[in-house]
């Protein structure tokens, strides 16, 4: 079977300013909801308490409620996780002197007064101090992958053009699965970032199987016009970029199914990291090359008369 | 021509059979097990593994088999309802000499265990238990230190006659307490004080001072000595955190650095976090005092206090002990404890600072003959109810006496404490050591999953992993044929050889390492598609079967490694950033990249070459 049995020859970068709109319209978007609506922040980041229960049968959340309020513990958020039978329970950060043992003994009781059967699965309890280190490790190890990453395009082809179209458009995706976040409010925690770092390398992965393939091209004629080289490779990899895009959406896609609400957040983020990166690495990495003036000589700087040219 | 070096063959065979076997004691699965350790933490022997196995029997408990593992006797049971027998029988018959700990042991047969193979260890979200997150006040140890020095300071001067208005621990620079200031009355003279101290107390650095209240003497620790210090509070706190974790029974516990000041410290199975937390953030410190000899112990015991100038304590024994009131050295001065053997027996040589080492001495000297108790002080903080009926936080102290020695001569700095068992010796040597530091340690996080939470994780995750790679073979089958065929068994592999690099590296797999496996799953299909779609290029181009393979794997190369370094890249900041469930990801995510590129690269290329290759006609691939 073969979806592409002769290679393709669409014309992607023609209509690259259409998509440039798009894409801002969609980053701008998000920024707009994270920066309005902000992100669901789990006890990991926030710090607090999260307590996990089940019940024999479906559960009845506002019975929970009233009882765990009734035990005198404020601010209390209860919801159903995964299936109707699962409870989650979010609590503020302890008070000072108060102990974990404790307040699980709290909630449990309160608990058990309306249904004798429940059982305790899960019991987080999580310093402010910690979380918010968390936060700031996160975006370090964001920054530093950017960084690297740069770093690397930029060595291995020779020129920053492909690098910052291939960071722009590794931006463009945790970007945009931030604001699906903010706009859902689903729960953001810490498998959500590292959901996020994956969908960078991932991105980037599918964008430089097609500088590798423009580099290839450049080869055989490094004078040829850009635009249609880019075409061209783009298309060459086409029918690669669909296959791999396809199974790990799939095994995503199962993962999101079958792996249990503890992975829900996770799997959503890839999903649409692998779906937006596949986008990306043609119509914001490679455009963007093209629009920051890519030309074959860059690429070789051997045959280049001035090295000088090819600084930013 | 289509070929493959003989040497890369038997490396691709050599690799594979090897992670074939690391890999194969994860697919038995584990049996209900009973830990069964020796109190004082001896190892066990042969024999002892028998008195255990024929106490089993004696109590008609059965059991399938038993072994050493590591100094414990692991007893292996059919059901959970044999191993909680047993567990009861051993406490209560057995429970004076050994700790039990519910466990699992691995199915796999005999061989694969004593060769060391086990399977790779579950993380605390899949098969349930207690993870604590300690801070250190690294702090609060350097104001410890400084507090001793500010004694320290005001018995030196005050042994040579110099008059001193005040000594106090200052914040030299910055917010953090790092120097001891002496205020001398007005007008005094810094000169013979300055000398004095520089003298005795060489470690710190010394300057005068003229502040508004009078002359002054300012001792600081430089910013090497204070990390020094905080280095030696956490190493202290570990220590004193392993012992007591090893004393709750726990099997497989895990107690590690996290980050510059906190500890973090796993206990599988364990769901209680009460008593647990109790044990394990209770404060400890020693103090050495003397006897008190004069006096009736059974007087004090019946008046129920003790006499003028002493202090009536309770030993290992709970018998009752009177000692003098006076503190010759307290924890703090303790700079190290071993246990040694000597002439005499065992025995556990102990180290004190200068300071201390100097108030021994003078103490000895008057007191040969005499003997000389060592307390062991415990602060716990438990919650009570107060006269309101709210719960407080209370701070306990439990003082015991843990020996009780004569002194047989002069010494100072460094002595050893006698007659005492070879295991007394080493308990004693090592309450020493965790109990001579008293840097207050506080929980910062705290997460506790219950068994049927890790088993209902361990369940979905595996099939989701099975399903999904059903998923990719299917598809990989219908869309390259005879290739997709050899993609599948080349991703088999890569999953073996995944999880035998787990295995070996002892790398505990959680449910994001899991859900990273499956992630790898779906990456690794990416290196074979980037060659086929090559060869088809190149078949479509009219080139011959054979150089369309050769052509294929060349020319995907570079854009396979291009692919999978910045994958690697993410993935490795991601190990060394994350900790938790980002750690426990990125460890899969980036040996799964190297084990994708190897059985892609050199996997593929053996199958394929063994079915195409050589000097055979092929008119067509199957693709």
């Amino acid at each position: 079977m073969e979806f592409f049995s002769k290679t393709t020859s669409f014309a992607f970068m023609k209509t690259r300013k259409v998509w440039y709109v798009v894409s801002a319209i969609f980053m701008l978007g998000s920024l707009a909801v994270l920066v309005t609506r902000g992100l669901n922040l789990s006890v990991d980041f926030t710090g607090g308490v999260t307590v996990e229960a089940t019940y024999p049968a479906a559960a009845d959340i506002e019975a929970a409620r009233t009882a765990v309020t009734t035990a005198g513990i404020r601010d209390v958020q209860v919801q159903n996780f995964g299936t109707s039978r699962d409870v989650i329970i979010r609590m503020p950060p302890l008070a000072e002197g108060q102990s974990g043992a404790d307040l699980r003994q709290q909630v449990e009781t309160a608990l058990r007064s309306v249904e004798p059967a429940v059982e305790i699965r899960r019991f987080d309890v999580v310093g402010p101090q910690v979380g918010s280190e968390l936060l700031k490790s996160a975006i370090w190890a964001l920054s530093l992958t950017v960084f690297l990453i740069f770093i690397y395009v930029a060595l291995r082809f020779h020129t920053w053009r492909l690098s910052a179209g291939a960071i722009v458009g590794a931006l463009h995706d945790p970007l945009l699965v931030l604001g699906f976040f903010a706009l859902t409010q689903m729960t953001f925690d810490l498998s959500v970032v590292a959901a996020i770092l994956a969908v960078i390398g991932y991105s980037l992965n599918d964008t430089v199987v097609v500088f590798d393939r423009i580099r290839e091209r450049f080869e055989h004629n490094q004078r040829s016009a850009p635009e249609s080289v880019l075409d061209l490779s783009i298309n060459q990899t086409l029918s690669r970029t669909v296959m791999t895009s396809g199974t790990t959406l799939l095994v995503v896609v199962v993962l999101f199914a079958l792996g249990g609400p503890a992975l829900q957040g996770f799997s959503v983020s890839l999903i649409i990291g692998i779906v937006v990166g596949t986008y990306s690495s043609i119509y914001v990495a490679s455009a963007l090359a093209l629009d920051l003036g890519l030309k074959g000589e860059h690429l070789f700087p051997i045959a280049r008369k001035d090295p000088l040219d090819d600084l930013p | 021509m289509l070929e493959f070096a003989r040497w890369k063959y038997w490396l691709v065979a050599a690799v594979l059979l090897l992670a074939l076997v690391f890999a194969l004691p994860n697919f038995f699965g584990e049996d209900p097990a009973l830990q069964v350790a020796r109190k004082d933490r001896a190892p066990m022997d042969a024999a002892a593994q028998k008195s255990v196995e024929e106490f089993l029997r004696e109590r008609h408990v059965p059991f399938s088999k038993s072994y050493i593992d590591t100094g414990r006797v692991m007893v292996r049971f059919d059901d959970v309802g044999g191993q909680l027998k047993a567990r009861d029988a051993v406490n209560d018959g057995l429970g004076n000499d050994y700790i039990t700990a519910l466990s699992f042991a691995p199915r796999a047969p005999e061989f694969l265990r004593v060769i060391g193979l086990k399977p790779m260890p579950l993380g605390l979200d899949l098969r349930g238990g207690l993870y604590l997150l300690f801070q250190v006040d690294v702090n609060g140890a350097v104001e410890q230190l400084l507090s001793n020095y500010e004694q320290d300071f005001r018995r030196t001067l005050r042994d040579q006659n110099i008059a001193v208005a005040d000594v106090n621990t200052i914040k030299a620079d910055g917010d953090k307490t790092n120097g001891v200031r002496v205020l001398l009355p007005a007008g005094a003279d810094t000169g013979p004080a300055l000398k004095l101290l520089q003298e005795k107390f060489t470690d710190l650095s010394f300057k005068t001072n003229d502040t508004s209240s009078g002359p002054a003497i300012d001792g600081v620790m430089s910013d090497e000595q204070i990390r020094t210090r905080q280095n030696y509070a956490i190493q202290q706190n570990i220590t004193t955190l392993r012992n007591r974790v090893n004393e709750l029974g726990v099997s497989e516990p895990l107690v590690q650095r996290q980050g510059p000041e906190r500890i973090a410290v796993q206990l599988p199975g364990v769901q209680n976090s009460a008593d647990v937390k109790d044990l394990l953030s209770k404060v400890a410190t020693l103090e050495f005092r003397m006897a008190d000899e004069t006096n009736s112990i059974a007087d004090a015991v019946t008046r129920g206090r003790a006499p003028l100038g002493s202090k009536l304590y309770r030993d290992k024994n709970n018998q009752p002990v009177l000692l003098k009131r006076e503190i010759i050295v307290t924890g703090d001065q303790l700079t190290d404890a071993t246990s040694t053997s000597t002439q005499e027996g065992p025995a556990v040589s102990v180290r004190l600072s200068a300071q201390g080492g100097e108030r021994m001495l003078e103490n000895t000297r008057a007191n040969v003959g005499r003997r000389m108790g060592v307390v062991f002080i415990e602060i716990s903080r438990q919650m009570q109810k107060n006269a309101a009926g709210e719960l407080v936080p209370r701070e306990i102290k439990t003082e015991k006496v843990i020996s009780l020695a004569t002194i047989q001569g002069v010494f100072s700095s460094q002595f050893q404490i006698t007659g005492l068992s070879p295991s007394e010796a080493r308990d004693l040597a090592l309450l020493l050591r965790a109990g001579a530091l008293a840097a207050p340690i506080f929980i910062v996080e705290e997460r506790a999953i219950g068994p049927s939470l890790g088993k209902q994780n361990i369940e979905q995750g595996v099939r989701a992993l099975l399903i999904g790679m059903a998923a990719v073979f299917v598809f990989m089958v219908i869309y390259y044929k005879g290739f997709g065929l050899v993609a599948c068994a080349v991703l088999l592999a890569n999953v073996v050889l995944l999880t035998a690099l787990l295995s070996g590296l002892r790398a505990s797999l959680s449910l994001p390492g899991i859900a990273g496996i499956i992630l790898t799953v779906g990456m690794a299909v990416d290196a074979n598609i980037l060659i086929y779609e090559r060869i088809r290029e190149e078949l479509r181009n009219g080139n011959s079967p054979q150089s369309s393979i050769k052509a294929g794997f060349e020319k995907a190369l570079s854009s396979i490694a291009d692919a999978n370094i910045t994958t690697l890249i993410a993935g490795v900041v991601l190990w060394i950033f994350g900790s938790g469930p980002i750690r426990g990801f990125a460890v899969v995510l980036t040996l799964g990249i190297i084990t994708s590129m190897f059985t892609a690269l050199l996997g593929a290329r053996a199958l394929i070459t063994l079915v195409y290759g050589g000097k055979r006609k092929v008119a067509r691939l199957s693709i």
